[in-house]
């Protein structure tokens, strides 16, 4: 998966939490929290969502690498590869 | 998850299909945890409930949604709907019409917007304008949302800010009554989350009451595969070594299951585990406070009899006294509801009058009667409840109430015990709270009235929160 599919695959899960916020202006090196209504709940979500459909884990510690799209992508690179997705 | 083997395995067992339960089912049940929510009643929603009687529907409790915001994101209704990926209609909220807080010669408005809060009081106590504004600010700067938190004197804070006893009292008034659990004082979270829940936010209502709630939590819960089983008590909670590993029903069953929520309360959680009711932190720590209802219907609107108001909450004495009944009803003060009285623009319109009195009782008084004397009491106090609290509504006479009154009921301490199972028929749960929602047992969690949120918001958001501190988050 490049890293624009990654992007991509974080963009999807915001839609389904957040249906009410516009994603189609998101600048991917910004913060997410700067750009949308996003709390800690939300983000919690995200993981929980990469959990439930992509089999991967991100731990406590670890929840400030999705801070922006491009830390996402940085960050989920090497998970993806690792599940063979 | 690794117990999808059917039969009696459970990820978790949710003890109470009420506001918070479902909360919580509902998280865990959408990340594919399986879920059961026991509930010892036959109807949903614990102590917002609803039953039907002569024809007519009840609700229990629920005289107002409170924390109403229209589209307010970053607010506990827009958090709590977005993590239960409901759509914001869901609860079909129309807002107040307007209320008041009712003292002696002196009344202050309020409505959905806190600027009418604030010109009441610049108006009645312009002395304390100032102050007021002060302790607004110290309340928006506060985050009464974390589980961590000690407890602090909301009367000392409040008045170390405003020096006038009685404006302390007028805020205190309504703030208490829909939500504390102490008497005399509250902790300041909880405080500040009802100030913010009725002040900052506001009051709104279903037409159809709190069963439209209700529904949108079961319908959602059981689309993602969540289970329950209604008029299903629970003996008590099995455990090893400081660990739970399921509950046996008070049929025989055993459940099994890799943690537990309980939504029953906190002494009556610790009583599932082996606790007696004699135990001294058991008694220590029951609520003291409980409440009576009576409810009018009556064959005209409250409009009609010059009652245009939602809700009023009155005292008629020098200091507000909130605290453990002396009589079977303390008549002091109370707090008046006509769920009319809401905007319920093009939803339609409640087919008759509702007039419904709430105020403190006496649950050893209550309990104390035999059946006769039980229903005759509620026959003598009926009457009295309600001249209490019209002498609050100018214009209006007990002869017209009676005259237009087509059927009424009334609950009393015994009946909320009776319905919610909370010991000694305490509404608002346990003095103390268990904000982090741990127990004595390592996955056992408290949610709902004893882990400390507010309301029917502040219910399912504490559903939700201990769902993902302790479940989600931590991996279960």
């Amino acid at each position: 998966m490049t890293k624009e599919d990654i992007k991509k695959v974080v963009l999807d899960i915001i839609s389904e939490i957040a249906p009410d916020e516009d994603l189609s202006n998101v600048q991917p090196g910004v913060r997410l929290r700067e750009q949308l209504d996003l709390d800690s709940m939300d983000f919690l979500d995200i993981v929980m969502e990469l959990r439930k459909k992509h089999g991967i884990e991100v731990p406590e510690e670890d929840y400030q690498q999705l801070a922006s799209l491009d830390s996402c992508a940085d960050y989920l690179t090497p998970k993806f590869t690792g599940v063979g997705a | 998850m690794d117990v999808s083997e059917g039969g009696n395995l459970y990820d978790t067992i949710v003890i109470g299909c009420g506001m918070a339960g479902l909360a919580a089912g509902i998280r865990l049940a959408m990340f594919g945890q399986r879920v059961m929510i026991l509930e010892k009643h036959n109807a949903p929603g614990g102590l917002n409930s609803f039953y039907f009687q002569g024809g007519r529907k009840f609700d229990v409790g629920l005289h107002a949604v409170t924390n109403f915001v229209e589209g307010g994101r970053g607010t506990p209704l827009g958090t709590l709907l977005r993590q239960l990926r409901l759509p914001w209609d869901a609860f079909k909220l129309c807002p107040q019409i307007g209320s008041r807080i009712a003292f002696p010669g002196m009344d202050l408005r309020f409505n959905n917007s806190i600027e009418t809060l604030e010109s009441e009081v610049a108006r009645v106590f312009p002395k304390d304008i100032d102050a007021f504004r002060k302790l607004r600010k110290v309340i928006l700067e506060h985050d009464a949302l974390n589980l961590e938190s000690k407890v602090q004197s909301a009367r000392e804070i409040v008045g170390r800010i405003i020096q006038n006893p009685l404006l302390q009292d007028m805020l205190f008034c309504p703030l208490m009554y829909y939500g504390s659990a102490r008497e005399r004082d509250m902790d300041f979270d909880q405080f500040a989350t009802l100030w913010k829940a009725i002040f900052e936010e506001g009051f709104a209502r279903p037409l159809e009451g709190v069963r439209v709630i209700i529904r949108a939590l079961l319908e959602r819960y059981r689309s993602l595969g969540g289970t329950r089983r209604m008029k299903c008590g629970v003996k008590r909670i099995l455990a090893k070594n400081e660990t739970a590993h399921g509950v046996e029903l008070e049929t025989g069953e055993v459940l099994e299951a890799k943690q537990v929520i309980s939504t029953a309360g906190w002494a009556e959680t610790k009583l599932l585990c082996g606790s007696q009711r004699t135990d001294p932190d058991i008694l220590e720590n029951t609520g003291s406070l409980s409440f009576g209802e009576t409810i009018s219907f009556l064959d005209t609107k409250p409009a009609e009899l010059g009652c245009g108001e939602t809700i009023i909450f009155f005292n008629d004495s020098d200091q507000f006294h909130y605290g453990k009944a002396e009589n079977p009803f303390d008549l002091r003060s109370g707090v008046i509801c006509f769920p009319n009285n809401y905007d319920y623009g093009r939803s339609g319109d409640l087919p008759e009058g509702i007039l419904r009195v709430t105020g403190i009782a006496s649950y050893d008084h209550w309990t104390r009667f035999n059946a006769d004397s039980y229903e005759a009491q509620k026959r003598n106090w009926f009457p009295r409840i309600i001249k209490s609290a019209i002498r609050f509504l100018p214009g209006i006479d007990w002869e017209t109430i009676e005259k237009r009154t087509v059927y009424q009921d009334m609950f009393t301490p015994r009946t909320i015990e009776k319905f919610t199972s909370h010991l000694g028929g305490a509404v608002y749960g346990a003095p103390r709270k268990a904000k982090d929602g741990r127990t004595e047992l390592s996955n056992v969690f408290l949610a709902g009235t004893d882990q400390g949120f507010l309301g029917i918001v502040g219910a399912m958001l504490s559903g939700i929160s201990i769902a993902n501190k302790h479940v989600l988050m931590s991996g279960r």
